[in-house]
């Protein structure tokens, strides 16, 4: 057949000068611009495009618009395939190669659907009552098959080419929905001075409008009222963007299609995510259709009525030549009208006795029959409808038809505004649900609120508009809305779902639930909507059963013998429409999914050999590949370096906080375990924080600069969580402390210079300085500049060694550093990397993250005599609960390998030589090291106190590697238990 | 998304917060020694299902700490304050213990 013999020659918001190609299952068509593309689709005869969810029946194009439960396509491109994309919806561009889903071998002909293997299985309950309980073991045999048989598009693979943009965005009022009431509402608030954004998920404005004839009266509205909105600098208007989902704050979800038909954009965002705050909304979201509940109600060439009307006069398609118009209300009967005035042969079956005499009068004028009373009861035809079978007064008969039109009248579409939890009420006057009484800030107009007429949704809009602008304080006066009244008849409902035949009929139809399993689910008890939902997977579709609740609530009622608002309605919670993983994502992906913090010298290190390690969001040297062959190799070559020599080590990432004020002294005192008060100035002091439950928090060392200043240093990865407790305690705790905080983490570069050498290394790199024992003492200060920047050098050690921390202004890091290597060469001085430094740590029996894990206290630690009999500061009181005491706490101990050639293992579990190791064990290792000192693994763990003491054996078991190596119990200081290094 | 009108920024998203917990329990003094009082500030907490004051830190600002009365039915949010112009209402300015 010719290509576009089903569209009309004239009319239709279609540009016939565009021809589009795309392509279908292989085949190659021809759309116009302004098409979907299920309109190019059936312009062009396809009537059956894609096989059911779960019976893989034959199904066609329902709807025209994001309700469609039938039409679902995947979009294949190169590298990609994008699944379960409503045809409805897809705006037609050149190139779309589209493919029908879920058949097999082919859409026309699906083995599946023929043989009907799988339907016994499918029926509600059947998952409930077959996988759960005594027999889940079934599942394992029937998972392959179902799995196979039931599904819709499948996905690719392959990372997703395309990308995707995040936008914020902010307006007075939110306007969702661009039919006559949101354009209104648009118009009314911007004239009140508010800043607009309208919100539109079609490419044209319009909504309902849009099924108007495109040289009606209608379309002149539109016009007028788009370019009003166009013109205003106060509305911005948002077209191919859906508002999926109302969060708290009035924040709305957007979603933004990239205009397909604009090659200018190519290569631009595919989907752009905004998230829209706006101080009131207006919800001018219209309402959907519903279906009619008859047998082989889903065949191909069934068709919501004003999906007709709109493939009529939008996309100027007849989709049928002998339509059957089944309605149970007057709205369907515009459609019945402009089929006839395009030239079909009509015949409407109203299952109403008397049908309003002047819509009779009129259908007798087209030549349309009136059967009043009526209702389908079944219908023939396999990939495209032939016969139906009607139920009247004068009992059967039946009918040959190319296409059927349905109308059980109209839902509210109450999606959005339910996502916040305003509850939707049934009105009786309109046989629907509308939103219940809304909150200050926002407001409904239109349809949505059952206000059907054209005429009466412009004014709500108007109204709406005018009160949603008030609400963020704008209301110069606006004018009155342009009238546009289309004598749309009050929608007088019949709602009952009358005798089906004997083929399957379908109350939703992506999940392929019928009336039977809706009986089903009654006489199984399963009553309540929320129940029949799960059991019979009702609505549980990627169109959230936009087309099928009130159906099946209806049936469910019935059988119930109570009324609708009895029966209840379900929650709907977002997306309103499926949104890409890719949107919500936008660019924070790969690299860019979260920020990457780089010390001052991470140039060097990327320069000089460093293997990089993510600690939180920090770069760190791990070891230096000079060192060694892996890491093993170097960070026992960098150890024997720093106790040898000298090593030097970015420890830029600390965190630095400066403290100061007349109080900071008695600040510190309380925030620390251990006394600050009495430090004197030009000294340092390792301090343990805890938490007010007792555990340690934190630990680091604190310089007294001044009387009233003080330098704190926090750990790498608590340097956040730090500042914000001293700010709390400061800003809620103790306000009458005259203490500031203020980070400076960034402002210092940070390298610590540790080895036997290290003070001659010193004095070679600044001999101007007095670097002697004398001059700087152990725990001491030197403050100076270096190349015009401050200079701050503490002696602390944290390796066991004589060591140098050196601060010294951020932009002159990388600078110093490498004026420390060329100081430091003649006395061998080496990089060493994180591995190394926690390696020289536990060698010193220090304890670090893996050891202050949230769970420890200072007497776990072996600190507690850091406190001593100190009172009054953060966790002392609840550190001394009779609990912490107890003889089986777990407390610090060292452990040493005495097994030639193994090794420990962090995360080892502690049992005792005899004991078989099953469960949790007395204890863990929390860090290891090959101790090049000692010539064997050391390291260190937590151990029950009343199960083994120093001296005695522990057997490690790691079970993950199937390792079991006995271990004696140690002091935890493995090296130089005087402290005599330090001063080496 | 929560949004946060903080006293020195304006409103603002709730990302750039930090929630601090209850504000409605009652810190004893730093050196209280009573294990009941602090068994007390660090454990007990009502769950009420309405208004509920907690401190946030707005971070990613000016870094006060603020106390936010907030319905938990539906994250309304009824008022906020500077939590240090609340506490030093409480505990009016006085010369800190030398
Ligand atoms: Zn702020």
């Amino acid at each position: 057949m010719s290509s576009n013999h089903k569209r009309l020659s004239m009319g239709g918001r279609i540009d016939r000068e565009q021809p589009v190609e795309f392509t279908f299952d292989g085949r190659s068509l021809i759309g116009y611009r302004g098409d979907t593309l299920a309109s190019a689709l059936l312009a062009n005869g396809v009537t059956l495009v894609g096989r059911s969810f779960k019976y893989h029946r034959p199904r066609g194009i329902f709807s025209a618009g994001p309700e469609e439960p039938n039409a679902l396509v995947t979009l294949a491109t190169a590298g990609k395939r994008e699944p379960n994309l409503p045809a409805t919806t897809l705006e037609l561009a050149d190139g779309i190669v589209a493919e029908s889903q879920n058949r097999w071998p082919s859409l026309a002909f699906d083995v599946q659907s023929v043989s009907g293997l799988f339907a016994p299985f499918l029926s509600a309950g059947f998952y409930y009552k077959t996988f759960m309980g005594p027999t889940r073991r079934a599942w394992m045999f029937y998972e392959h098959f179902i799995r196979k048989a039931a599904g819709l598009g499948r996905a690719g693979s392959d990372p997703d080419p395309d990308r995707y943009d995040i936008s914020q965005a902010f307006a007075d009022v939110a306007i969702v929905g661009g039919g006559p009431a949101g354009l209104s509402a648009a118009r009314a608030a911007a004239a009140a001075g508010a800043r607009v954004a309208l919100i539109e998920q079609d490419f044209l404005l319009g909504g309902q409008l849009l099924a108007e004839p495109s040289d009606s009266a209608a379309a002149a509205w539109l016009r007028q009222a788009e370019a009003e909105l166009e013109s205003s600098e106060t509305v911005t208007l948002m077209k191919r963007t859906t508002a999926f989902g109302i969060y708290d704050g009035n924040v709305i979800g957007l979603v933004e299609q990239r205009d397909p038909t604009n090659p200018q954009l190519a290569g631009e965002a595919r989907q752009t995510f905004t998230m829209l705050r706006a101080r009131s909304i207006v919800f001018a979201t219209g309402a959907i259709e519903r279906p009619m509940v008859f047998s082989n109600n889903d065949r191909p060439g069934v068709m919501l009525a004003s999906a007709a009307r709109t493939y009529l006069n939008r996309f100027a398609v007849l989709p049928g030549k002998k339509i059957i118009v089944a309605t149970t209300n007057d709205s369907a009967w515009r459609a019945v009208f402009d089929l006839a005035d395009a030239g079909a042969d009509v015949t409407v079956a109203d299952l109403r006795a008397a049908p309003p005499a002047a819509l009779a009068a009129e259908a007798a004028r087209l030549g349309v029959v009136v059967r009043a009373g009526t209702h389908i009861v079944d219908l023939r035809g396999g990939h495209a409808v032939r016969r139906a079978t009607l139920n009247g007064p004068d009992g059967q008969s039946e009918a040959s038809c190319d296409l059927v039109c349905v109308s059980g009248g109209w839902s509210p579409t109450v999606h959005l505004t339910s996502h916040l939890g305003v509850k939707p009420q049934y009105h009786d006057d309109i046989g629907g649900f509308v939103p219940g009484a809304f909150p200050a800030d926002r407001f409904g107009a239109g349809s949505m609120m059952g206000n059907y007429s054209t005429a009466g949704a412009i004014e709500d809009g108007h109204r709406a508009g005018t009160e949603a602008a008030s609400f963020c304080g704008k209301s110069a006066p606006a004018p009155t809305p342009s009238k546009l009244d289309l004598g749309e008849t009050a929608t007088a409902l019949l709602f009952e779902i009358p005798s089906v035949g004997r083929g399957k009929a379908f109350v939703d139809f992506q999940m392929d639930v019928t009336t039977g399993d809706v009986e089903l689910a009654h006489r199984e008890g399963y009553e309540s909507v929320e129940h029949l939902k799960r059991y019979t997977t009702l609505g549980m579709g990627t169109d959230q059963g936009k087309t099928s609740n009130f159906a099946a609530l209806a049936s469910m009622a019935t059988l119930r013998n109570a009324t609708i608002p009895e029966t209840g309605a379900t929650t709907f919670r977002p997306p309103y429409t499926a949104v890409a993983l890719g949107a919500l994502a936008g660019r924070a992906i790969g690299h860019h999914f979260k920020p990457i913090r780089r010390t001052p010298m991470d140039g060097w290190h990327m320069a000089n050999g460093a293997e990089m390690l993510e600690v939180g969001l920090w770069m760190r040297p791990y070891f230096y590949r000079q060192s060694g062959l892996d890491v093993n190799e170097a960070y026992v070559a960098e150890m024997r370096s720093v106790r040898q020599a000298a090593g030097l080590m970015d420890i830029s990432t600390l965190g630095k906080i400066d403290v100061q004020g007349p109080d900071a002294a008695i600040f510190l005192d309380r925030i620390y375990a251990n006394g600050f008060a009495k430090l004197p100035v030009g000294r340092a002091r390792y301090g343990v924080m805890l938490r007010d439950d007792g555990i340690v928090f934190d630990d680091g060392t604190t310089t007294r600069l001044a009387e009233n200043r003080f330098f704190m240093t926090t750990s790498t990865a608590k340097a956040a969580d730090v500042l914000s407790r001293l700010e709390f305690l400061l800003d809620t705790a103790w306000p009458d402390l005259r203490v500031a905080v203020t980070s400076v983490s960034d402002e210092w570069a940070a390298m610590s210079v540790a080895g036997p050498k290290s003070r001659a290394i010193l004095s070679a790199a600044f001999p101007a300085l007095d670097v002697s024992d004398a001059a700087l003492a152990h725990m001491g200060l030197l403050e100076s500049e270096w190349q015009g920047r401050a200079l701050r050098i503490l002696r602390l050690s944290y390796s066991g060694e004589r060591a140098y921390e050196i601060y010294v202004g951020a932009t002159a890091g990388e600078q110093l550093w490498t004026h420390l290597l060329e100081a430091g060469r003649p006395f061998d001085l080496k990089p060493y990397g994180v591995e190394a430094l926690g390696a020289l740590r536990v060698e010193k029996g220090h304890v670090a993250g893996p050891e202050i894990d949230g769970r420890t206290t200072l007497d776990d630690l072996g600190l507690g005599r850091m406190a001593g009999k100190r009172t009054g500061f953060v966790g002392d009181v609840l550190r001394r609960r009779p609990a912490f005491q107890a003889p089986d706490r777990q407390r610090l101990v060292g452990l040493e390998c005495i097994e030639e050639g193994k090794r420990l293992r962090g995360g080892a579990i502690l049992f005792l030589p005899d004991e078989k190791p099953y469960g949790h064990g007395h204890g863990r290792v929390t860090s290891v090291t090959f101790s090049p000192e000692r010539g064997h693994y050391v390291g260190l763990a937590l151990l029950a106190g009343d199960v083994a003491s120093e001296g005695s054996e522990v057997v490690a078991v790691y079970p993950m590697k199937a390792e079991t190596v006995r271990a004696r119990i140690v002091s935890p200081v493995f090296l130089d238990s005087q402290g005599e290094r330090l001063h080496g | 998304m929560l949004r946060i009108e903080c006293p020195c920024c304006g409103l603002r998203d709730h990302d750039e917060f930090r929630y601090g917990g209850d504000a409605s329990v009652m810190r004893p003094a730093h050196d209280d020694p009573d294990p009941q009082a602090w068994y007390r500030y660090v454990y007990i907490r009502a769950n009420p299902a309405g208004l509920h004051r907690e401190f946030w830190q707005h971070v990613i600002g000016c870094r006060q700490w603020l106390v936010v009365e907030r319905d938990t039915r539906n994250h309304a949010i009824a008022s906020v304050e500077l939590a240090r112009q609340l506490s030093a209402r409480k505990s009016p300015a006085r010369k800190p213990p030398a």
